[in-house]
C-alpha cells in the first residue's frame, strides 16, 4: 500500500514500475484453496474467523483448485494423501504459491520417529515457499507467515518468470 | 445384574469344552476365554438370553501377545514365529447395567477367527481394522479388506511386533 | 420401449469444503436418489497405537491430545484415568474438581465447532462467525491456565501440569454471565429457522434398535431417544456428585432420531454444562495438584478398559501393561469411528444434499476415526 499512495497529488497520473504494480496486485488478494487436514485446520478457521479476521488481508477460501493462487497444507500428510496433494497441485494454475502450516507438514511433526504411514514434511513430494513452525501454530503465526509470504510475492519479478 | 463368576458358569452350562477358562486378573474385571471358531454361537447367547441381554460391543481389539520364539534375520531385526494374535471383545448390556470381557487367541501363522458380523453390526469396521493391522482373518465376513492402510500396501500388517518399514512407496521415501 | 438407465457413481473426494476433515464418500446414485454410500477412510492414519508402544506412559499424553483434535482435555481425561486405575492411584479433590471444569468447558468448546460447522455446510454461514468469535473466551481462559489455545497436554496421570491462575474462578463467571445470552441468540438465529427445519426435519432418521447395535454413543445415541450418558452409567471422578439432566430426542419439528434432534441435543447439552461448571466453580478445595504423581510410572501387569463421555460419544481406552514402562497396547474406541459406520444406513432414499446434513449432524473428527 505504501507504493501508490503519495504518488496521487498530481492530478490522476502515477507513474510506477508494471513489476511493482502486478505484485501489489497480487498479493493484495490471495485467494486460498481450503485445504486443512488435521488440527491445524481448526486453527486456520479460528484465524478466518472473527477474531483474527483473514479476511482484512485479502484472503477468501475457494473450493476448487482452479479458482486458487495460493494452498495452505495445513495438518499431517500421510502417504495416502500425498497422491492426491500432488494432483491438486497440478490443477492449480500459475502463480501459485504453497504455505507449509504446522510441523507436520513441515517435518513430519511429532510422527517423525515411528510414524510408518506419515510423510516427513510435505516438501517432498511439492515445493514449498513459506513454512510456518508450531504445533499447532497460533493464529498470529500463520498471518506472520502470510505477510512473509507477501513480501516475497513483493520481490518477484516478470522477467525472470519469462526466461 | 450379574457378576462375572455367574456369566461363567452360565455359559459353561450352555457351551461346555469350548469355554476355555476364566483369567482373574486385579486390578480389573475377569475375562472369559473362549474357542475362535465359537465366538459366533456365543456371541449370539449372550446377545439373545433374557437374563444375559448383551446388546452392545463396546470395542474389539487385536493384540500381538509377542509369545513366540525371537528368531534373528539377516539384517539384524527381530522376527517372531509361532506364538498367538488374541482378539478382546469388551460388551455391556444397556438394560441390565452389567459388563464382560471376552478373549480369544488363533495361531499367529494361520490366525483365523469366526466373524461377529450378524451378532454386532459395530463389529463390521472394527474386524477390518484388526485385518488390517495385524492380519487375522475372520471367516464369514462381507467385506473384509484394508480399511486404514492404502488398499495396495503390500509391506505386511503394521501393528505386529516384528514390522520392518519399506523403503519408498510410490516414489517417496518413508523412513525420516 | 422402457429406457435403459445407469446408476452413477459420484466421488466425494478427499478434498471437499463440507466433508470435516479428509474423508472420502463414494455414493451411487441415480439421478438425485441415493442408492449407497461407502465411506473411505485412512488418509489421516498416523500411527497412533505404534507411538504408543514406543513412549513411556506419560509421553503418550500429547499424542493422545491430537486424537479428536477439538475436545483435547477429554481425550486426556480417558488415558489418564485408564493408567490411575492399573496403578490404583488415589487423586487429591482439587485435581478431580478442576479436570471436571476443564472437561465441560472444553465440552461447550467442542459443541460450538460442531454447531458451527453444521450450519455453515446446510448455508448459515453467520453462526460461524458468532460461535467461534464465543470459543476464543473460552480458548483464552485455556490458555491462561496452561499456555496453549488447542492441544494441552494439561491432564498428567495423578495430577495436572499446572495449577489455576488466581483469576481463574472470576474471568470463569464472567464468561458463564455472558455465555447464556448467546444460547438464546442461536435458538432465535438457527434452531427455529425455518429454512434449517426444513433442511433438516425428518431427514437421516436413525431408529432406536439400530443404534444400539450398531453401537452409537453421544448425541447420535440420545437424539434418538435413549437417554444413556457414561456420566450416569458408569460414573468416573466426581460426577456422582453433581446434578445435571441428560438431554435427548423428542421429535420436536420431526420424527424422533432425525438430524435436527441431534442438533438440539447438542444445545442442550451446552446449557447443562454451564449448570455443571457453575455448581463445581465455587467449591474448589484447596490442595497441591502435583502431590500425587508418582515418580516412576511402572503399572504392574493387567489389562484395563476406561470410557470416559466425550462429546462426540463414547471414548475408551484399552491399556495392556506388561510390567514395563512402556505400555504393551494401548487401543483407542474412537466415537467417530463408530458412529461413521451409520452412515450408510442413514442415507438411503435421500437426495445427495442431504448427505451433507446428515454428516453435519453425526459429528466426526477425522483425527480420531484414523488415528
Amino acid at each position: 500500500m505504501g507504493l501508490l499512495d503519495k504518488e496521487f497529488s498530481d492530478g490522476n497520473i502515477v507513474i510506477a514500475k508494471v513489476d511493482d504494480l502486478m505484485n501489489w496486485a497480487r498479493l493484495s488478494s490471495i485467494w486460498q484453496l481450503g485445504f486443512g487436514l488435521a488440527c491445524c485446520a481448526i486453527e486456520m478457521m479460528a484465524t478466518s474467523a472473527s477474531h483474527y479476521d483473514f479476511d482484512r488481508f485479502g484472503v477468501i477460501p475457494r473450493n476448487t483448485p482452479r479458482q486458487a493462487d495460493a494452498i495452505i497444507i495445513s495438518g499431517t500428510v500421510t502417504l495416502k494423501m500425498a497422491t492426491r496433494i500432488k494432483r491438486l497441485y497440478e490443477q492449480m494454475p500459475d502463480p501459485k504459491y504453497i504455505i507449509s502450516m504446522g510441523s507436520c507438514a513441515n517435518c513430519g511433526g511429532p510422527y517423525w520417529e515411528h510414524g510408518y504411514h506419515v510423510l516427513k514434511g510435505i516438501d517432498r513430494v511439492i515445493p514449498v515457499d513459506v513454512y510456518v513452525p508450531g504445533c499447532p501454530p497460533r493464529p498470529e503465526a500463520l498471518l506472520e507467515g502470510l505477510l512473509k509470504l507477501q513480501e516475497k510475492i513483493r520481490n518477484e519479478s516478470l522477467r525472470k518468470k519469462i526466461s | 445384574m450379574k457378576n462375572p463368576e455367574e456369566i461363567f458358569e452360565l455359559l459353561k452350562s450352555e457351551f461346555g469344552n469350548t469355554i476355555l477358562g476364566l483369567e482373574k486378573e486385579t486390578p480389573t474385571e475377569p475375562i472369559i476365554t473362549v474357542d475362535p471358531m465359537q465366538i459366533n454361537k456365543v456371541g449370539l447367547f449372550l446377545r439373545n438370553n433374557n437374563t444375559l441381554k448383551f446388546d452392545s460391543l463396546m470395542v474389539l481389539s487385536g493384540v500381538d501377545d509377542a509369545n513366540g520364539t525371537k528368531i534373528k534375520d539377516e539384517d539384524g531385526t527381530e522376527m517372531i514365529s509361532g506364538g498367538t494374535l488374541s482378539v478382546y471383545y469388551h460388551l455391556h448390556s444397556t438394560n441390565l447395567k452389567h459388563k464382560i470381557t471376552l478373549k480369544v487367541s488363533t495361531p499367529r501363522e494361520t490366525p483365523q477367527v469366526e466373524s461377529v458380523y450378524n451378532v454386532w453390526r459395530t463389529s463390521d469396521w472394527h474386524e477390518r481394522e484388526a485385518f488390517d493391522m495385524f492380519g487375522i482373518i475372520f471367516l464369514n465376513h462381507p467385506d473384509l479388506r484394508r480399511i486404514l492402510m492404502p488398499y495396495d500396501w503390500e509391506a505386511g500388517y503394521p501393528l505386529r511386533k516384528d514390522y520392518k518399514n519399506p523403503e519408498f512407496y510410490k516414489g517417496m521415501k518413508v523412513p525420516y | 420401449m422402457p429406457l435403459k438407465t445407469e446408476t452413477m457413481v459420484l466421488n466425494m473426494g478427499p478434498q471437499h469444503p463440507s466433508t470435516h476433515g479428509v474423508l472420502r464418500l463414494e455414493l451411487e446414485i441415480e439421478g438425485e436418489l441415493i442408492l449407497s454410500v461407502k465411506p473411505h477412510i485412512g488418509y489421516l492414519h498416523r500411527c497412533f497405537e505404534k507411538h504408543a508402544e514406543a513412549m513411556t506412559y506419560p509421553q503418550v499424553i500429547p499424542y493422545t491430545d491430537r486424537l479428536d483434535y477439538l475436545a483435547a482435555m477429554g481425550n486426556n481425561f480417558g488415558y489418564v484415568i485408564a493408567v490411575e486405575k492399573l496403578l490404583g492411584i488415589q487423586i487429591p479433590e482439587r485435581v478431580e474438581y478442576i479436570r471436571v471444569i476443564m472437561a465441560e468447558l472444553q465440552r461447550i468448546a467442542s459443541h460450538l465447532v460442531a454447531i458451527a460447522t453444521n450450519g455453515a455446510d446446510i448455508g448459515a454461514l453467520t453462526p460461524f462467525l458468532y460461535l467461534f468469535r464465543d470459543r476464543e473466551y473460552i480458548l483464552s481462559l485455556f490458555e491462561m491456565t496452561c499456555g496453549a489455545r488447542m492441544l494441552y497436554n494439561y491432564m498428567w496421570i495423578g495430577g495436572l501440569s499446572h495449577d489455576i491462575h488466581p483469576d481463574f474462578v472470576r474471568k470463569t463467571k464472567e464468561f458463564i454471565n455472558h455465555f447464556r445470552p448467546t444460547i438464546v441468540e442461536l435458538n432465535n438465529l438457527l434452531t427455529f429457522n425455518k429454512i434449517f427445519i426444513e433442511r433438516t426435519a425428518n431427514v437421516g432418521i436413525l431408529p432406536l434398535d439400530t443404534a444400539i447395535n450398531f453401537g452409537a454413543s453421544g448425541p447420535v445415541l440420545r437424539g434418538s431417544g435413549l437417554s444413556f450418558d457414561v456420566r450416569r452409567e458408569d460414573p468416573y471422578s466426581i460426577y456422582n456428585r453433581f446434578d445435571f439432566e441428560i438431554p435427548t430426542g423428542k421429535g420436536l419439528v420431526g420424527a424422533v432420531g432425525d438430524c435436527w434432534d441431534r442438533y438440539y441435543v447438542r444445545v442442550l447439552e451446552m446449557e447443562q454444562s454451564l449448570c455443571i461448571i457453575e455448581q463445581a466453580i465455587d467449591n474448589i478445595p484447596e490442595g497441591d495438584v502435583k502431590s500425587a504423581i508418582p515418580k516412576r510410572i511402572k503399572p504392574p501387569k493387567g489389562t484395563v478398559y476406561a470410557r470416559v463421555e466425550n462429546p462426540r460419544g463414547e471414548l475408551g481406552y484399552f491399556i495392556i501393561s506388561d510390567g514395563n514402562i512402556n505400555p504393551f497396547r494401548v487401543k483407542v474406541r474412537a466415537p467417530s469411528f463408530v458412529n461413521l459406520e451409520v452412515m450408510g444406513e442413514l442415507c438411503k432414499g435421500h437426495l445427495v444434499a442431504d448427505v451433507i446434513a446428515i454428516l453435519g449432524s453425526l459429528d466426526i473428527v477425522l483425527g480420531e476415526i484414523d488415528r
